[in-house]
């Protein structure tokens, strides 16, 4: 609107001002956040699986606890900090954490695609990359305190039970909090992937298909003793994650070990690409 | 009209030029030019799968046309980073997310265009959702899904409103209610662009008609003159003598049958023209009717040719 009469009369508008507030990026993410937080299911979803995988971890360091006394001399050995560490975390924990986050990403592109609120909210805001960039952004806030609630309740909980047998890891033990990060940033790398395969597919159950065989089925399908097929599965999320919850101090048996820095890298480039993808066809398809 | 309307801009013209769509081997819309102008409610008419929606779609470049192009105010609808304030349009009203309740829905797309959120009660208020704005959208009936969608539209006060098929599924007070509100948009001075595929649904609320058929246009004039040139308007008449007033009215030119019922339906002659003649001739008549249904008439042999999608023995 460029009403640039600068008349600033007593008299009241009969109308609603004719120079309405220049709409900001920022409103796009309040707007994003609304749309997410509104979904009743939405808020469950994040509220029952966080208090569920704490209890998926928390069940680990209790089997661990219970059965403590029973253990092979040699596992007990290596119980701190191998076993202990791997109950802040369980893998299992991990591979719900990847199925969910990658379902709650897709769902934020999809659940529009599906019921055809698309064309309404393309409508509202034709600048489509804006909608998308507001809505990744959105979605890793979200994510990542699910994912730092998720991981840190986890870590202080199973630690606290096996601190019950004097098993347990304070917070501060080397390596500790990398772990911590890694758990709680899986969050948003999948949720991020699951954004950027559903805005390629646009389709609710393909995208979820391909969300699952993407971050689970495939790191299943490639092994680690060859280089090329190792280099692969290095590069899948899954694995990086895997390898950023190991202690260090543990020494690798495999003839390829995947670093740390190239976990971190995965970490990175995977978000970017799926939000890349998705910026580049949000823009191009008809809807 | 200088500062007129609530916007101070005065171009608020819809312009459709060469306008093209191909999905696939389909031809959506083939070359179609027209324009639509302020201050009067235009309907946007045509059979099945004529092209309508998509004309809209294109309109608000949610799809991208083949080739050719529309304006809304001189601007392509997609050049806007906003669009609630410029262009208000209820394309399908199921295009909403049935988890979430109406006030919700209205406040999403409130915020993202920086729309106060007392807009939306006023908007759920005008629509008469105010008492359903907690309730979810997925228990809507599908009018009030037609009102929720109609009070988006309106939420940026926006002066140009597009509605795709708005009145299916209200109830006839809503029905009263939509077409009051259509005329009060346009009489505001805004630009009013309403779809239907039944010509009914226009004769009392149009002043403006563009008919298309096959993705192509077929007319695009005022209510008046489309109703000119389709079917002459025939007048339905009811005497004692049937006979002899058919041979009077023969020997006046007209030409008349009998409906069926008793009467004649007779084209050629005005109403006033035949009571003046049996006037004369001393035939009483007991009923003398100009038929209304003539634009429906109109419409129908108008759009004849391009009906998509017949029922099996009407060809």
């Amino acid at each position: 609107m460029t009403a640039t009469t600068p008349q600033t009369s007593a008299a009241a508008p009969a109308r609603p001002a004719a120079t309405p507030r220049a709409a900001r990026f920022a409103d796009l993410l309040a707007a994003e956040w609304l749309k997410l937080w509104s979904l009743r299911s939405m808020r469950w979803t994040f509220g029952l699986t966080a208090l569920g995988l704490v209890a998926l971890n928390a069940n680990a360091a209790l089997a661990d606890y219970q059965n403590w006394p029973h253990y092979d001399p040699r596992i007990k050995a290596v119980f701190v900090p191998e076993w202990s560490y791997n109950d802040t975390f369980t893998n299992n924990a991990g591979l719900v954490l990847m199925l969910i986050m990658g379902s709650v990403g897709a769902i934020t592109v999809v659940g529009e695609y599906g019921t055809g609120l698309i064309r309404t909210t393309f409508a509202a805001v034709p600048a489509r990359r804006s909608v998308m960039a507001a809505k990744a952004i959105v979605l890793t806030g979200v994510t990542l305190v699910y994912g730092a609630v998720a991981s840190t309740a986890s870590f202080a909980v199973s630690q606290a039970i096996l601190s019950g047998r004097h098993l347990g890891l304070p917070f501060d033990y080397p390596g500790a909090w990398r772990g911590i990060v890694a758990s709680a940033l899986l969050a948003p790398v999948c949720a991020l992937v699951g954004l950027g395969l559903g805005a390629l597919i646009r389709h609710s159950a393909t995208t979820m298909v391909a969300s699952a065989v993407v971050l689970l089925l495939l790191p299943n399908m490639v092994s680690e003793d060859r280089r090329w097929s190792a280099a692969i599965s290095h590069a899948l999320p899954q694995r990086a994650w895997q390898r950023l919850s190991e202690v260090d101090a543990v020494p690798q048996h495999v003839p390829y070990p995947a670093t740390v820095g190239g976990a971190w890298a995965v970490y990175v480039l995977w978000p970017l690409v799926a939000v890349a993808v998705a910026l580049v066809v949000v823009d191009r398809r008809d809807v | 009209m200088t500062d007129a309307g609530p916007h101070g801009s005065v171009d608020r013209v819809i312009e459709v030029c060469e306008l093209t769509k191909r999905y696939g081997r389909t031809m959506a819309v083939d070359g179609l030019t027209f324009t639509v102008r302020p201050g009067c409610v235009t309907g946007f008419l045509g059979p099945n799968g004529a092209g309508k929606s998509t004309t809209l779609r294109l309109t608000l470049g949610l799809d991208e046309p083949t080739s050719g192009g529309v304006t809304v105010d001189g601007h392509r609808f997609r050049d806007h980073p906003r669009g609630l304030r410029h262009v208000g349009a209820l394309l399908d009203a199921g295009d909403v997310h049935g988890g979430r309740t109406a006030a919700a829905h209205l406040s999403i797309l409130a915020r993202s265009n920086a729309i106060a959120r007392r807009r939306v009660d006023e908007v759920l208020d005008e629509v008469g959702l105010t008492d359903a704005a907690r309730r979810r959208i997925g228990g809507f009936s599908l009018g009030m899904k037609q009102r929720l969608g109609i009070a988006a539209a309106l939420l940026g006060d926006p002066p140009v409103l597009l509605f795709d098929e708005p009145v299916n599924g209200l109830d006839p007070e809503g029905v009263l209610w939509v077409r009051g509100l259509f005329r009060r948009l346009a009489a505001e001075g805004r630009t009013v662009f309403v779809s239907s595929h039944l010509m009914r649904e226009m004769e009392n609320t149009a002043d403006r008609l563009v008919v298309i058929g096959r993705g192509t246009l077929i007319a695009d004039e005022t209510l008046a003159e489309f109703a000119d040139r389709g079917t002459r308007r025939t007048v339905h008449v009811r005497t004692r003598d049937t006979t002899a007033l058919a041979e009077l009215l023969t020997s006046e030119g007209a030409s008349v049958r009998p409906d069926g019922t008793g009467g004649l339906t007779v084209t050629g002659l005005s109403a006033r023209r035949i009571g003046e003649l049996a006037h004369r001739h001393r035939h009483m008549l007991h009923e003398l009717a100009t038929r209304t249904a003539s634009l429906e008439e109109a419409f129908m042999e108008l759009t004849a040719d391009s009906v998509e999608y017949l029922a099996g023995d009407t060809r």
